[in-house]
């Protein structure tokens, strides 16, 4: 099978993220409480990956996570890649809101004392001014909203101010934290119409969403959320059977849509603090055996990749950058010294 | 609108009625039920025994000494209401005319005080909130702790023994040079005198303000908007500049105009302890000498300065702030 891929925008490599916190009230003891763990992902040029998990599996952090904007007792660890070169700190500082774009989730992003109109151009010149104006019509927010202040805006008026603010720059890659909700399915049809129209001109989106059937009809890719991790990244034709997609909890959500059959998945994802070992997925999997709780690698099967031992496939090494003539091998260092740790604590 | 802001104003002058009532009740109850005696704090025992029954017949009536408390309360109440604040018995002034002259010290010094602190606690507690764990921040809630935890008259004692008694370049006492005629006295030497018991008034209000300032500095930023303008590629101080000192001078605001009740109170100690003539100093004299007209008139001219302050503070926050000014809510 030919899974050609094209240039990577974003490919983020085994990224854990952990906050660090004081055990409880009285312990002055620190412990560190993994939210994200071993996480991979990646969005070539033109594609639209949508990043599928439930509500509250701290999905946000990893937009809030490449964009270093983590808070200061967050510990970050992995490689993120931006057109090829690493994502550091430096870089992410200059790129963020030119190159990258953020849509956040929620409407407490916006100052409550700034009107929007000036939120969303962020500074001065005609030129702002106008493509402010443009995408406000584009939007269906009349030259009032303009003056208009975050709390006279509705949930969905908010939403599309929010979205307006990413496409004001020129961005390579959208990074979008659940931005439909609220919005009614005319205004989320456009907006999703928007972003396919971006990512057609050669462009990404990472989209973040607890939406499956959303993400299913815009999404070129799909990676499936679970309890800090991705297990599956598969393209989005792999969903039209269960047979096609390869993690049990993938094939669990499958079934559990409407048109599969509607059966729901028993259980709850583990929280933080009591997360099995190995395979995070193990306490509800139908196939647990004894090896699920060693380590899980990532490996490739046809043209996704899976965490999951009992498929079968090529095991994917982190520090081989597969089909990116663009990708520059760092120095030539091991994959365990080219692991940068971020501490956010250190930012101004 | 306009009938609105009438209601609005007629309301708390109603609520400031009410209040300096409440305070001049509050006061007098205070008064009478103090165990100083009049005659005895202001003649003294030794003049008391060497005096006729007749004569100290005359100061009892004088002092009120034999009048019962409510009827004295009903005496001063119901001239108070025309604008009679009555004679000083300590003075022998009339009352507003006494409050008039330590007011207008006080004043002046309260003033430099007021300012100073807000605007040096402004600053400094934004440059904390926005450098919050780094050495900036670490130096200036030492500071700010330190302060909040030292008394002002001691703080005042220790200015006055630097600045007046070893380095000898200031005043230790007193709002005008000694042995100078009024005529002779000039601005510069009013100022001179105040620089001290304005400077411990300001040591000690910027605590307050900084710390709070500070806090609500830490909670904008890290507030989600001011994550999404990083994510927007503002830079640390387009943040501070748009969306910090926007969000806190609000909060701030209040906290400044609140905070007049502190300086007024931290002003009766720093004043005694420069003998600055002040409505600070006058308060303490006419409480221990049971001077009660002229105590009646300084709570209540210092009750109505707070109650205007917060006053000012509701109206500055409604017309500032858009969610109030157009929301219709709260004020």
């Amino acid at each position: 099978m030919s899974c050609d891929h094209k240039h990577h925008i974003l490919q983020i490599n085994n990224l854990s993220v952990s906050f660090r916190q004081y055990e409880n009230g009285r312990s002055h003891r620190q412990i560190d409480l993994p939210v994200i763990s071993r996480l991979s992902v990646s969005v070539h040029e033109g594609e639209i990956v949508a990043v599928v998990g439930s509500s509250g599996s701290g999905k946000s952090l990893l937009a809030h996570a490449i964009l270093d904007l983590l808070p200061y007792n967050a510990v970050c660890s992995g490689e993120i890649y931006f057109n090829g070169e690493p994502l550091d700190k430096d870089r992410i500082a200059r790129l963020r809101g030119k190159n990258i774009a953020f849509v956040p989730q929620s409407t407490t992003y916006l100052d409550p004392l700034m009107k929007v109109g000036r939120q969303v151009r962020g500074g001065r010149g005609e030129g702002r001014a106008k493509k402010q104006r443009e995408l406000f019509r584009r939007y269906g927010l009349g030259p009032e909203t303009d003056g208009k202040y975050p709390f006279e805006c509705s949930g969905g008026m908010t939403r599309r101010v929010l979205l307006t603010s990413a496409l004001m720059g020129d961005p390579d890659l959208i990074i979008a934290d659940e931005p439909t909700p609220g919005m009614d399915l005319e205004l989320a049809k456009q907006s999703m119409a928007d972003f396919r129209e971006f990512a057609d001109t050669g462009k990404g989106v990472l989209l973040i969403t607890h939406d499956i059937e959303l993400a299913l009809e815009v999404a070129d890719r799909i990676a499936v959320f679970y309890a800090g991790t991705t297990v599956e990244e598969a393209p989005v034709e792999d969903f039209r059977s269960e047979e096609t997609l390869r993690h049990p909890y993938t094939r669990a959500l499958w079934r559990a849509m409407p048109q599969n059959g509607f059966i729901p998945l028993e259980g709850t994802q583990p929280y933080v603090k009591d997360m099995p070992a190995g395979c995070p997925f193990g306490p509800r999997c139908q196939w647990y055996s004894r090896e699920c709780a060693g380590e899980i690698p990532l490996k490739r099967v046809g043209c996704g990749t899976v965490r999951c031992v009992k498929c079968q496939g090529e095991e994917v090494h982190i520090h081989h950058h597969h089909g990116d003539g663009n990708y520059h091998h760092t120095h030539g260092r091991s994959p365990e010294e080219h692991v940068h740790e971020i501490r956010m604590g250190d930012r101004t | 609108m306009g009938r609105t802001h009438l209601i609005f104003i007629l309301k708390n002058l109603i609520r400031m009625g009410l209040l300096l009532a409440a305070v001049s009740i509050a006061t007098f109850a205070l008064v009478a039920a103090s165990p100083i005696d009049p005659l005895q704090a202001n003649v003294g025992q030794a003049a008391l025994g060497t005096m006729s029954e007749e004569q100290q017949e005359k100061l009892r009536s004088y002092w009120g000494v034999d009048t019962p408390p409510a009827e004295r309360y009903l005496n001063w109440a119901r001239d108070a209401i025309r604008g009679d604040m009555g004679t000083s018995l300590l003075y022998r002034q009339p009352v507003t005319e006494v409050i008039g002259v330590k007011l207008a010290n006080s004043l002046f010094l309260m003033g430099m005080a007021w300012v100073i602190s807000g605007v040096l606690g402004f600053v400094l507690g934004m440059i904390a909130g926005v450098c919050r764990g780094r050495l900036p921040d670490k130096i200036i809630k030492g500071y700010s702790l330190l302060i909040a935890s030292t008394p002002a008259f001691w703080l005042a004692l220790l200015l006055l023994i630097v600045f007046g008694v070893w380095l000898k370049i200031l005043p230790i006492g007193l709002s005008v040079p000694i042995g100078v005629e009024t005529s002779g006295v000039t601005f510069l030497d009013r100022v001179r005198h105040a620089i001290l018991p304005a400077l411990t008034l300001s040591i000690t209000g910027v605590s307050n303000i900084a710390l709070h300032t500070r806090e609500k500095m830490i909670d904008v930023m890290e507030s989600d908007y001011v994550l999404f303008s990083r994510a927007r590629g503002e830079s640390l101080k387009s943040i501070v500049w748009h969306h910090g000192i926007r969000n806190v001078l609000l909060p701030a605001m209040t906290l400044q105009f609140a905070s007049i009740s502190e300086i007024i109170g931290g002003s009766v100690l720093v004043e005694q302890v420069f003998s600055y003539p002040g409505l600070g100093q006058a308060a303490v004299a006419a409480g221990t000498g049971s001077d009660v007209p002229l105590l009646m008139g300084i709570t209540l001219i210092t009750a109505a300065i707070v109650f205007l302050g917060n006053f000012i503070a509701n109206l500055l926050y409604g017309t500032v702030d858009p969610r109030i000014r157009r929301g219709g809510k709260g004020a």
